[in-house]
């Protein structure tokens, strides 16, 4: 599904999953949810929704693609979920365009952590231009259950501890490195189920 | 949700909040990045709003991208709520997206403004939109924005250290009153909007999020809730906001940003706070100032203060 030409594929209508029922308002209150989540980094936020999303995208997940895709961001899927039913599901609601290459993308969507690619495949920004950078929507299995880490940076009044669960071993390396492209690099929002947790760029991780 | 929902009711000639879905999702994906590097002018696919521009239509059109049917609307103009410009956003909002308004500072959950940072403290989950004329705090001494946009990814700062500089060197301090730069989370220089200096502290480590809207200039930016907010200053000349010897004439208050009103056409003066809702709620509770006993004065201050004010501005 990650070939370039599978965008052009029409989508499986018989086992298409609906989308938002009031996409005005639930697109509204996700995005409202969205934005809590990345001005107080490192809080848990939960979305109310009743989302039905195709596995293995959780209702988090789903809500923030049908709330922040469209057809102006290509959107990198990583290979858990490119081989199920999400993709479809997200050119059929979002009319995002998919593609293969990491650095093309303006959303990434990751679910399996094992597999991730390192944070320095995606786009940084330009100099001029840091809001040029992807935005990483990564699926964990807990937000609170992993190793505590204190997080601190604009957001956070003073310092903050962490936990989320299931990252790569050396994630919060490739974290500083990011960190330490500040203005530029990428922006994370950690999903489980239909809770988020926010980690823009200008974080600071210690262990 | 639902119930929300269910009740909503707006003009529906419009879709809700006027924007239409795709155009909500540019601003709000533009907002995001916003808030992730604040302080930096993300560029955007501004629309016409139905108002002239120089009018609030940046700051709309944040609002109407952030603002939901559960949301309570606050809009001021200059710290009042019963300017024009206030007033018809206000109307604004209540017609296409029929939320409730309030001119409460603790009751509203989104604040639209122009020019002033409300007195009382914002709190956590408030949305403060700012109305935003010019977003390039540098472009009086830059006029291009090639040029600027390297000034701000290189973070060459000098030539705004220069002109705080000739301030002093022509008046002996840093003559500023408004539109005072400001250095957000130690990156970038960003323009507070023309609101007082004497609002620039509020901004830092403020609990609420702060979102900058510039319609004409179609620039969004971002100060995210305990973010460092710096007014730039040197240290034999430190920053200092402004002080009255006065209190306000109506409630009394010390502590406040205050508005000269001249009362007649033999010297008269006074001096009130510019935040309406601060200044009502204070006389409410009891407080007075001076001329607060006089009807001819209080009924003055409410209804002309609007234009003396708007005179400096135009």
């Amino acid at each position: 599904m990650n070939d370039g030409n599978a965008t052009l594929a029409a989508p499986d209508m018989e086992g298409l999953k609906p989308g938002f029922t009031e996409p005005v308002f639930e697109a509204q209150e996700a995005f409202r949810t969205v934005l809590n989540t990345l001005s107080y980094a490192g809080r848990v936020h939960t979305l109310e929704t009743e989302l039905d999303p195709p596995a293995p995208l959780d209702p988090a997940m789903a809500a923030m693609a049908l709330t922040l895709f469209d057809f102006d961001t290509p959107v990198w899927l990583d290979a858990a979920i490119a081989d199920g039913a999400a993709p479809d599901f997200l050119r059929f609601h979002c009319g995002a365009p998919l593609v293969a290459a990491e650095g093309e993308a303006r959303f990434a969507v990751v679910a399996n952590l094992s597999k991730m690619p390192p944070l320095d495949r995606f786009a940084i920004g330009e100099d001029r231009y840091p809001d040029r950078s992807a935005t990483l929507l990564i699926q964990v299995p807990s937000l609170t259950g992993g190793p505590a880490m204190t997080w601190r940076g604009p957001g956070i009044d003073g310092a903050i501890t962490v936990a989320i669960a299931g990252l790569p071993a050396d994630f919060w390396a490739q974290w500083a490195d990011n960190h330490a492209l500040y203005p530029l690099g990428v922006d994370v929002i950690f999903a489980a189920g239909r809770a988020l947790v926010g980690l823009p760029r200008g974080i600071q991780v210690e262990g | 949700m639902n119930a929300v929902v269910e009740k909503a009711s707006w003009d529906e000639a419009y879709n809700f909040a006027y924007l239409d879905e795709q155009t909500k999702r540019m601003i709000r994906r533009a907002l995001l990045k916003a808030v992730a590097i604040p302080g930096y002018q993300v560029p955007f696919g501004g629309r016409e709003m139905p108002l002239a521009y120089g009018w609030g239509t940046g700051g709309m059109q944040v609002t109407a991208s952030v603002i939901g049917p559960s949301d309570t609307l606050k809009v001021i103009d200059q710290g009042a709520d019963d300017t024009t410009n206030a007033v018809s956003i206000r109307r604004f909002f209540k017609r296409v997206a029929g939320v409730a308004t309030t001119e409460a500072t603790e009751e509203a959950s989104v604040i639209q403004t122009r020019h002033r940072i409300p007195e009382k403290p914002l709190k956590e989950g408030q949305v403060l939109v700012y109305q935003v004329p010019q977003p390039e705090p540098l472009r009086k001494l830059e006029p291009r924005e090639t040029e600027t946009r390297k000034m701000h990814g290189y973070a060459e700062y000098g030539l705004m250290h220069v002109r705080l500089y000739e301030d002093i060197s022509r008046f002996g301090h840093i003559a500023t009153t408004y539109s005072y730069p400001v250095m957000v989370n130690g990156r970038y220089v960003m323009s507070p909007s023309p609101i007082p200096k004497f609002d620039n502290p509020k901004m830092e480590n403020n609990p609420a999020i702060q979102l900058f809207g510039a319609g004409r200039e179609k620039r969004i930016y971002a100060i995210p809730p305990y973010t460092s907010v710096k007014s730039l200053d040197f240290d034999d000349h430190p920053f200092e906001v402004q002080r009255w010897p006065q209190a306000c004439a109506l409630c009394g208050a010390r502590d406040s940003y205050l508005d000269e009103v001249v009362l007649d056409d033999k010297g008269g003066r006074m001096f009130v706070c510019s935040d309406t809702h601060f200044c009502a709620d204070r006389q409410e509770k009891g407080h007075r100032g001076p001329m607060a006993a006089d009807p001819a004065a209080g009924a003055f201050a409410r209804s002309s203060d609007t234009s003396a004010r708007k005179e400096g501005e135009r």
